[in-house]
């Protein structure tokens, strides 16, 4: 197999490198199964268990776009991805959806070629201090030490914070998160940054939480959400309706439990048209007509899947926040499905 | 006739030495207490000695196994051991240590990872061990093929075939006479044996579970890369190594420049070429494995240093070993096999040795690549939010499976000088 590897990457090698993209969704049907790239591991997000089946935020709407596709949400391969590698992996075809909190921002977009689909996770970087610290508001901040990740976006939005008020700090740089949550419990800086739902799950593993305390302010905006590549309007329509699927889902109160018996009709007509008992949606987008009723039943709802992962009954415990439904306030929307 | 003697005739019976030079108390004096300086060093060492066991050992053992989170082992400890103790929580590798072992390997065939190391190391038994009868070296030559067969699976069609296409064309070899048509006689059969392959498992399927690279993690990952880079490394390094001492001027200037090359770079560069720039330059939808580009690449560095430590080797060996060999008429090959190798590889023990546990301990770098080695799992099994905050635990575990390794290896390397020593420095 290995000689057969090699001999076929040189025979794919000499073949014109200018090869066009197929379609996505025939590939993907070709193969029989979906290829996610996710985190190599972020709490709440994507982790796997200890039969090595993946689950978390990320990792549910990999497996509920797998269930629009083939009606299984296990249909689905899992390629952990670093920061670093995860934007090489989907440009070459390695993957075919990048679920894997990623911020949308203009350069990746237009510059790196991708297609974001959608937001999943409005997060923002905010700070974490000692209640001993007896500080209220970043403002105070003035003069902390900050433990750091080195070479992200975290340390730039730190620093811009910082100079945009006026104040000093001592910036403490740190590889990784776990070491950062280390060195913060063992007092070696005052402040730990990152983004809010990171803060929340290092906040969470420590012995006594309430010692802690997340400060009010947000100094960035991270939209999180699932990309594709550039150049494959139909696959990246799919995996934008299947997100919109999970959050209209949502506002209109279908579960994992009710979504089938509601796809036998309602008198509801959007809802029919979402589950496919009435219109041809399904077709329109290459997909069965039942396509949303899986992808809602794999692993619930935009509700559901936040609660089950991420929600205040997890051990992260976060509440919605902006990320509730627009109708409750928050920024989470879905254009109709009409 | 006086019977006084001016030289004493008798011998005293020999003392006993004084008790403070036997026993512990002389030892003591000896190594621990001699003067002001090792005395203060022995005080200095054994307060940090006791100061660190003091902290580790309630730590290590006012533990919890049971329990099923953090969270859970905190409250199990507190209960048994009184509030406020900071015990270990070695539940996690209670529930984790197959995965951190296996990765994601399917459980119920855990049995060929395992009867793939237990060959390997029977097959590396007689290459280590020269008292072990030579035949058995047969089944080193096949253990490659056999131990990939078990960890991928698939077809047992493939690698059987490729077995019987070396076979064939060495016997075929025989027949002919010039070295050229040699390599064609041997490619030739090869390519023969591995097309009919194809055919066979169509007339006769027969064969195993297929297991995908993308399943390989933990400790199973190092040790297939490890092993695979060190055991292709040697003979690559010596290659490189003659081809650097050579007097050919085109072999000569490729060598120095691959060794220069690769020493020039990071592993970690190589890393992420192996995984994302090869994937830019192969057509979109060609799956290149990511592991037999890791191996590629790891093989690849590991031979230019070893290369570099052999020709250490050939550099010691005095001019007159390289002139006598030439005085007996022997060809190149010849003399450096029988002459010049076996010197130069016994000098270049421990060099070698150290390049061996260098690169074995480098695989852990994968990790920065997004393939989960023991490593790259301690971040995942953290991301379980069971688990979340369990540092020590994790990276100790980690580190003791890799004493064993490395420790091993190193004794080996001391068994292997011992025994080659011959005298004649």
């Amino acid at each position: 197999m290995k000689q057969r590897i090699l001999l076929g990457t040189v025979a794919a090698l000499t073949m014109s490198a200018g090869t066009v993209l197929a379609g996505t969704l025939d590939d993907v049907m070709a193969k029989g199964h979906l290829q996610c790239g996710t985190n190599t591991g972020l709490v709440g997000f994507a982790a796997p268990d200890e039969n090595g089946v993946w689950e978390g935020f990320d990792v549910a709407y990999c497996r509920a776009l797998a269930a629009a596709i083939f009606g299984d949400p296990m249909a689905v391969k899992f390629t952990p991805l670093t920061g670093k590698t995860r934007f090489t992996a989907l440009a070459s075809g390695e993957i075919d959806v990048l679920s894997r909190n990623t911020t949308w921002t203009f350069s990746r977009d237009v510059d790196l070629k991708q297609t974001f689909v959608g937001i999943n996770y409005y997060d923002g970087q905010g700070f974490m201090a000692k209640k001993s610290l007896g500080v209220s508001s970043a403002h105070e901040l003035g003069g902390a030490s900050v433990c750091i990740q080195t070479g992200t976006t975290t340390e730039l939005n730190l620093a811009d914070f910082f100079r945009s008020n006026g104040m000093e700090y001592d910036p403490i740089p740190i590889e990784t998160n776990a070491e950062a949550r280390e060195q913060f419990f063992a007092d070696a800086c005052d402040v730990y940054t990152t983004d809010r739902s990171g803060l929340a799950a290092t906040r969470a593993s420590h012995e006594d939480p309430d010692s802690l305390v997340v400060l009010p302010e947000i100094v960035s905006k991270e939209p999180l959400g699932p990309l594709v590549r550039h150049g494959d309007d139909q696959w990246a329509d799919i995996a934008r309706w299947v997100l919109n699927a999970l959050v209209s889902a949502e506002e209109l109160g279908i579960t994992a439990a009710n979504a089938m018996e509601m796809a036998e009709g309602t008198n509801n007509p959007e809802i029919n048209r979402l589950l496919g008992s009435e219109g041809n949606f399904g077709e329109m987008i290459g997909l069965p007509g039942d396509w949303a009723v899986h992808a809602i039943m794999a692993r619930g709802n935009y509700e559901e899947i936040f609660e089950a992962y991420i929600g205040v009954n997890t051990p992260i415990g976060l509440v919605r926040g902006v990320n509730a439904l627009w109708t409750d306030g928050g920024l989470i929307y879905s254009p109709p499905f009409r | 006739m006086s019977e006084t003697s001016f030289v004493r005739k008798e011998i005293l019976t020999s003392q006993a030495p004084p008790l403070s030079e036997i026993g512990i108390v002389g030892w003591m004096r000896e190594n621990l207490f001699s003067n002001w300086f090792n005395t203060l060093l022995t005080i200095l060492s054994t307060v940090s000695v006791y100061l660190v066991l003091a902290e580790s050992i309630p730590w290590i053992f006012q533990s919890s196994w049971t329990a099923t989170s953090l969270n859970e082992c905190r409250e199990n400890i507190a209960r048994e051991y009184g509030e406020g103790v900071h015990g270990a929580c070695w539940a996690v590798i209670r529930e984790r240590y197959l995965q951190m072992l296996f990765g994601f390997y399917p459980s119920e065939l855990y049995w060929r990872p395992i009867l793939a190391f237990v060959l390997m190391l029977a097959a590396l038994s007689p290459i280590l061990f020269p008292s072990l009868p030579r035949t058995l070296l047969l089944f080193s030559a096949i253990y490659p093929f056999a131990g990939y067969w078990l960890l991928w699976g698939g077809s047992i069609w493939g690698p059987t075939s490729i077995v019987a296409g070396v076979a064939v064309g060495f016997f075929g070899m025989q027949f002919v006479r010039y070295r050229v048509a040699m390599i064609g006689v041997l490619a030739l059969s090869i390519y023969f044996f591995f097309r009919l392959s194809g055919y066979l498992q169509i007339a006769l399927p027969l064969g195993i579970e297929p297991i995908e690279s993308a399943k390989m993690g933990g400790f199973l990952l190092s040790v297939t890369i490890g092993t695979t880079g060190i055991v292709l490394s040697l003979p690559i390094g010596i290659i490189l190594a003659l081809g650097r001492t050579s007097n050919l001027l085109i072999v000569k200037a490729i060598c120095v420049g691959f060794i220069e090359f690769i020493r020039g770079v990071p592993l970690i560069t190589l890393l992420f070429v192996a995984s994302t720039l090869l994937n830019l330059f192969m057509p979109p939808g060609t799956n290149f494995d990511l592991i037999l580009r890791v191996v590629i690449m790891v093989t690849m560095f590991a031979s230019a240093y070893m290369a570099e430590v052999i020709r250490g080797g050939l550099a010691a060996l005095p001019r007159g070993q390289y002139e006598a060999a030439d005085a007996l008429g022997l060809d190149y090959w010849k003399s450096i096999r029988l002459i010049i190798m076996p010197q130069a590889l016994k000098i270049s023990i421990p060099g070698i040795v150290s390049t061996f546990i260098g690169l074995f301990k480098d695989t852990t770098l994968v990790s920065i690549i997004g393939l989960l080695d023991p490593l790259g799992l301690t971040t995942s099994i953290r991301a379980d939010s069971d688990w979340n905050g369990i540092v020590w635990e994790l990276y100790g575990f980690v580190a003791m499976v890799f004493f064993i390794f490395c420790f091993a290896m190193s004794r080996y390397s001391m068994y292997l000088e011992r025994k080659l020593e011959t005298g004649n420095h």
